[in-house]
């Protein structure tokens, strides 16, 4: 049977996550859970976040979620890392210079003020917020039945700055192109919200569900 | 490139939508909001706003259950307000499946909160509601459901709430509210240019063309309540005028998708 632990670090909105999963997969079993024994039994592992980034730290190393986050990923399992929960796989991060858990190389940083005008000419707001579209850069199973070019939610301050070109599984651009998921092994993370994206998300989440946690 | 958002306002009082004009509420539009918000859904609304404008704190409670009630058919952001006076209160609507949180009169009466709510859980959850009203002396911003005049001009009041840690302006004109002259479009646009951060414009939709203007006011997504309850395919159609009028909207996220995915 299909269990899916969703990180609960006490910071934000869970429940989204929780209920867009149970949408999908109606037959799962769904537990939103900081019990290092519920995560590990889980045979999905969803790491969602909201927040600023000293704070998920503090939370997560609060409740020993480091570990147990390492541990899942060397398990091979199939792992989502959803916004903050993308984030905080690095090394570091900008956001009140900030030590992350360092599962994958490269950094966080904020879209800097001088790079923020498009085009036209117009100047752009930070956080980044809204529906933009997602170019994929690599085939995998979980952007299976998800269109070229397919617009997420987006809602944040900082993106990822990846070390390893490999890692890069989708970008976007704002106004220059900035990675917003990255994947490796049984590792896909994403800096939208796929619980927000309407049947978008709903189908990428179906595929998490479904996946074995094998790169392709 | 980002596009622009269509947002769809539920105004509950007492648990169930109602209708606001002028900031009265009197009409009750939805007895469960669930309704709505399914409604919503499958007509491509970009985020949906829900504002607890009962004048009972004790009203706080019913409105996180329904906050949870609607967030589990809710695959959009969702923000909520009304009643914000604490970090437990804040929690427990960001639990319930809040996104984001409405915040009015705590920028009045307690900034720190608003502080401290924007370093714990983000700028990006903060979204400052302001409502403005005009009369000889001119525009002020007010607060408490639209009784109490802070004295501050719109302009000064929007630069300092994102000061504050906001990281959107929920921008409405009580005058405007639910009268059908369109957005208060020359306040609108002074607020839109004074802050780097997204603002909404809500207030005053009465034709499709009043989004376009709150677009062209400076808006990076525009808000209604009640013109979107009483018409089928509401959204849809605003979104179809404003493509048509040449603003970017997203169009994907039909519904048909939704339900071959629904059935697994």
């Amino acid at each position: 049977m299909t269990e899916i632990a969703v990180i609960d670090y006490g910071m934000g909105n869970l429940r989204s996550v929780a209920k867009a999963l149970e949408h999908v997969a109606p037959e799962a079993r769904v537990n939103v859970t900081s019990d290092p024994g519920a995560i590990a039994a889980a045979t999905h592992v969803v790491f969602p976040g909201q927040g600023a980034a000293p704070d998920c730290m503090r939370e997560i190393r609060a409740r020993g979620l480091d570990k147990t986050i390492e541990n899942v990923i060397a398990s091979g399992k199939p792992f989502l890392g959803i916004c903050m929960g993308q984030q905080v796989l690095f090394e570091h991060s900008e956001e009140g210079d900030t030590p992350c858990l360092g599962i994958l190389p490269g950094k966080v940083v904020r879209f800097p003020a001088e790079a923020m005008v498009d085009a036209q000419g117009n100047k752009l707001k930070v956080p980044h917020m809204g529906w933009n579209q997602v170019h994929q850069a690599i085939v995998h199973p979980l952007w299976q039945g998800v269109a070229p070019e397919t617009r997420f939610y987006f809602v944040h301050s900082y993106y990822v700055e990846v070390g390893e070109p490999g890692l890069i599984a989708g970008f976007s651009h704002y106004p220059f192109a900035f990675t917003c998921a990255v994947a490796r092994a049984n590792i896909f993370a994403v800096q939208f919200h796929p619980e927000k994206s309407q049947a978008a998300g709903l189908k990428l989440l179906s595929n998490f569900v479904a996946w074995n946690g094998a790169a392709n | 490139m980002l596009k622009k958002r269509l947002i769809a306002v539920l105004i509950l009082r007492d648990g169930q939508v109602v209708q606001s004009v002028r900031f009265k509420h009197t009409n009750v539009i939805h007895s469960n909001a669930i309704h709505a918000i399914e409604c919503f859904n499958k007509w491509a609304v970009d985020e949906i706003v829900i504002l607890n404008v009962s004048r009972d704190a004790a009203s706080r409670e019913q409105f996180a259950e329904v906050v949870g009630n609607i967030s589990s058919e809710c695959f959009v952001p969702l923000t909520a307000g009304g009643w914000i006076t604490d970090m437990e209160y804040a929690g427990q609507l960001l639990r319930s499946g809040a996104d984001k949180l409405c915040i009015n009169t705590a920028f009045l009466d307690d900034p720190e909160l608003v502080k401290a709510l924007s370093l714990r859980y983000g700028r990006q959850c903060i979204v400052a509601s302001m409502d403005v009203k005009a009369d000889e002396a001119g525009v002020r911003v007010m607060v408490d459901r639209g009784s109490r005049d802070t004295g501050s001009d719109p302009v000064a009041w929007a630069q300092r709430a994102a000061e504050l840690g906001a990281g959107e302006i929920f921008f409405n004109s009580i005058d405007h509210d639910g009268n059908r002259k369109g957005y208060h479009l020359d306040v609108l646009k002074q607020v839109c240019s004074a802050v780097d951060v997204p603002v909404i414009a809500f207030g005053g939709v009465f034709q499709w063309q009043d989004l376009v203007d709150g677009i062209h006011a400076g808006a990076a997504a525009v808000a209604a309540a009640n013109i979107f309850h009483y018409t089928e395919h509401s959204t849809k159609k605003a979104k179809r005028f404003m493509a048509e009028a040449g603003v970017p909207v997203r169009s994907e996220g039909s519904h048909e998708l939704l339900q071959t995915l629904s059935v697994s």
